[in-house]
């Protein structure tokens, strides 16, 4: 799994000084980002994954680096051996080497999008920014694998949130860099644009062979889009492992301490208020909707469970039918749970 | 109209300019026509001979000096504007006018021998450099310790309300006579100028203009926040300083020959966005020069009532035309945007 390491951090210290008192969010962290690979970093509200980005993209400074164990970057990445890598300087990013999407919001909104992307290439210009052929070439990808086209002549303070987070990402891509850190860029979207940008980010790390740590609070769409996680844990550590292993050895459920939302199952937990079990009868969608209602409402679903309930389909329309004496029939949830209320 | 100047502003601003000074140049208390003031700019004697030094000493110096003063204000205000991502910042934010107002109100108001010590405007104009250099130094030691720019931005206005308490103070423990002379200061004047202050304020300026020069790729990239332009490669500290430094020349230079002269530095850029389209520095930075000496001409053009030896403090007209325009930006576009 994973290709070259693009980005290691050995004994990485992460948090905040003012000289005297140090708080200290991560500590003695080991970790590494590799290409073709989607790392999803999570963790909860504020145990300070933004800062861990910010530190690795070298726009904060790290918290006691000892000389000895720098975080370092390989050779590879540009990094010289022995000597510690500009992380340590704090004021110090590798423009050429990591790019980032935060959640800063951009108060010039009256840029317009093909200028936003251009900002991209900006490492790569002198003082006079006068785009070359290859720059425009690289901005033209970027907002090609973005598919914002039709947008790139538009303000920023014309576009939804969702479109201004797509030329976000596509400023970093004209960055051209082989890693990318991303926070939270699924926040305040609607869930059509959060599986769009995880789609894109998943397909960047595969075709074009980046490292990209996303931090997202978006559980469904990481377990099913990352490659590997990154669990903060609450002893300042970071507990890494595919999706799928974290979730059946319970580290998720330990760090989030669910609150009536059952991991395993990937559904919210709902007490059986109602004490009373039904029997169900049904397949495919239908069923699975039908017995989502009855549980949300309170009711146990259970084989040994009066009345029965069937799910009938008859021409694409839909009917329940409930073995009460007589039997009665209902064209919608509704009135099914209507009837079900009044027999509890 | 718009569109046409929306359009051609490399072509129109530089004409709009041109002409302005011609009108600003031939107008004044004694009449003289625009044949015999081309005349003598072109170097040929006019039928009388006074009108030479009338137009070379008096008009052109003050043309002049509205052109540098318009442009490096206007400059400023574009600078700070951009570093503080503050669409009401100007060049006066950083407290430099308050230390020059300062200085001028201790020379002015402690002197008590009034008129005598400061007969002479080059004493103010080097007190108020002193001023502004003297602030300058503190707001550049302190956005050395401080991260974030609405720190320093906060800072430089504190600075600047504590400076203009201590000029109340010693308004109020002045004589009325000393407080008319600080007062007369503070109206700001483009006239009193001589060619060699006129040197030396052109290099003050010419000297802001290249710093800015060097900066656009940093400025442009401020307008994204600083933790983006630092992961552009930028280098915050090193960039910021030169921008308040080129501001502290600018707004220095003119507040010392000329005064505190308000409004321009924070409503040019707005005209001028309002104007070219473009968030873009190469392009703004030429484009706000050229329009901070149109506008300093109009108004200045303004003060002189026409037919009358009256002539009005420029900052009344800077700050008469300027107000309604500000609001006008806003209510036309909703908002101000940056």
């Amino acid at each position: 799994m994973g290709g070259n390491i693009l980005l290691s951090a050995k004994n990485l210290t992460v948090g905040y000084t003012d000289g005297i008192f140090q708080n200290i969010l991560f500590e003695n962290l080991n970790i590494d980002l590799r290409a073709d690979e989607l790392v999803c970093f999570m963790g909860p509200n504020g145990i300070g994954k933004s800062t861990l980005i910010r530190t690795l993209a070298g726009l904060h400074p790290p918290l006691d680096l000892t000389p000895a164990c720098p975080a370092r970057l390989p050779k590879s990445y540009g990094g010289q051996a022995g000597r510690p890598n500009p992380l340590s300087r704090g004021e110090g990013a590798i423009p050429t080497k990591i790019s980032v999407v935060l959640t800063d919001r951009i108060s010039a909104v009256n840029m317009t999008v093909e200028e936003l992307v251009t900002y991209g290439r900006y490492p790569y210009l002198d003082w006079n920014i006068k785009l070359k052929k290859d720059d425009i070439e690289v901005i033209e990808k970027a907002v090609e694998f973005t598919h914002i086209q039709h947008l790139i002549s538009k303000k920023l303070y014309e576009l939804s949130d969702g479109q201004l987070q797509m030329a976000m990402i596509a400023r970093a891509l004209a960055q051209d860099t082989p890693v990318i850190l991303l926070d939270e860029p699924t926040a305040h979207l609607d869930l059509n644009n959060r599986v769009e940008i995880m789609n894109l980010l998943r397909k960047l790390s595969r075709t074009e062979n980046k490292a990209i740590l996303v931090a997202t609070h978006e559980l469904d769409l990481a377990l099913q889009t990352a490659d590997l996680i990154w669990l903060a844990t609450l002893d300042r550590k970071i507990l890494t492992g595919i999706p799928e292993d974290l979730v059946l050895n319970g580290s998720f459920d330990e760090i989030f301490q669910f609150k009536g939302f059952d991991l395993k199952t990937g559904k919210v937990f709902h007490e059986a208020h109602r004490n009373m079990a039904v029997n169900l009868i049904g397949e495919g969608h239908e069923y699975l909707w039908t017995k989502n209602a009855l549980e949300r409402n309170g009711f146990v679903i259970s084989d040994s469970g009066k009345p029965t309930i069937t799910v009938c389909l008859t021409n694409t329309k839909t009917r329940w039918v409930i073995s009460t004496s007589p039997e009665t029939d209902f064209d919608s949830l509704k009135s099914l749970l209507k009837k079900l209320e009044k027999l509890s | 109209m718009i569109k046409i100047l929306k359009q051609y502003w490399y072509f129109v601003l530089p004409v709009l300019l041109v002409i302005l000074f011609l009108v600003n140049i031939s107008l004044g208390s004694v009449r003289i026509p625009l044949s015999e003031t081309l005349k003598v700019l072109s170097g040929i004697t006019p039928q009388e001979t006074i009108w030479t030094d009338i137009i070379i000493d008096f008009r052109l110096t003050k043309a002049f000096t509205c052109i540098l003063a318009g442009g490096a204000l206007a400059l400023g205000g574009l600078l700070m504007q951009t570093l503080f991502r503050n669409p009401l910042a100007g060049p006066d934010v950083l407290g430099l006018s308050s230390g020059a107002s300062l200085a001028v109100a201790i020379i002015v108001m402690t002197g008590g021998t009034g008129a005598a010590l400061f007969s002479h405007s080059f004493t103010l104009a080097l007190a108020a450099s002193v001023g502004c250099t003297f602030i300058f130094l503190l707001v550049l030691a302190i956005a050395h310790r401080v991260r974030d720019n609405i720190s320093l931005l906060i800072i430089g206005l504190m600075i600047g309300a504590a400076t203009s308490s201590i000029v109340s103070v010693l308004q109020f423990i002045s004589r009325a006579e000393d407080q008319q002379y600080y007062l007369v200061w503070t109206f700001g004047s483009l006239g009193s100028l001589n060619w060699g202050e006129i040197q030396i304020l052109g290099v003050a300026v010419f000297i802001g203009i290249i710093i800015s020069i060097i900066s656009i790729k940093s400025l442009n990239a401020w307008l994204l926040g600083d933790n983006y332009a630092t992961s552009l490669g930028i280098p915050l500290k090193k960039s910021r300083m030169l921008i308040i430094i080129g501001t502290s020349i600018l707004t220095g230079s003119v507040t010392a020959f000329c005064g505190p002269i308000a409004f321009v530095g924070l409503a040019v850029p707005h005209l001028t966005r309002l104007l070219i389209d473009t968030t873009n520095h190469k392009t703004l930075i030429p484009a706000v020069v050229i329009c901070g000496g149109v506008i300093m001409l109009f108004c200045d053009i303004l003060t002189r009532m026409p037919g009358s030896d009256f002539v009005l403090p420029i900052n009344a007209i800077t700050a008469l035309i300027g107000a309604p325009v500000v609001i006008w930006v806003i209510l036309r576009s909703k908002k101000i945007r940056m």
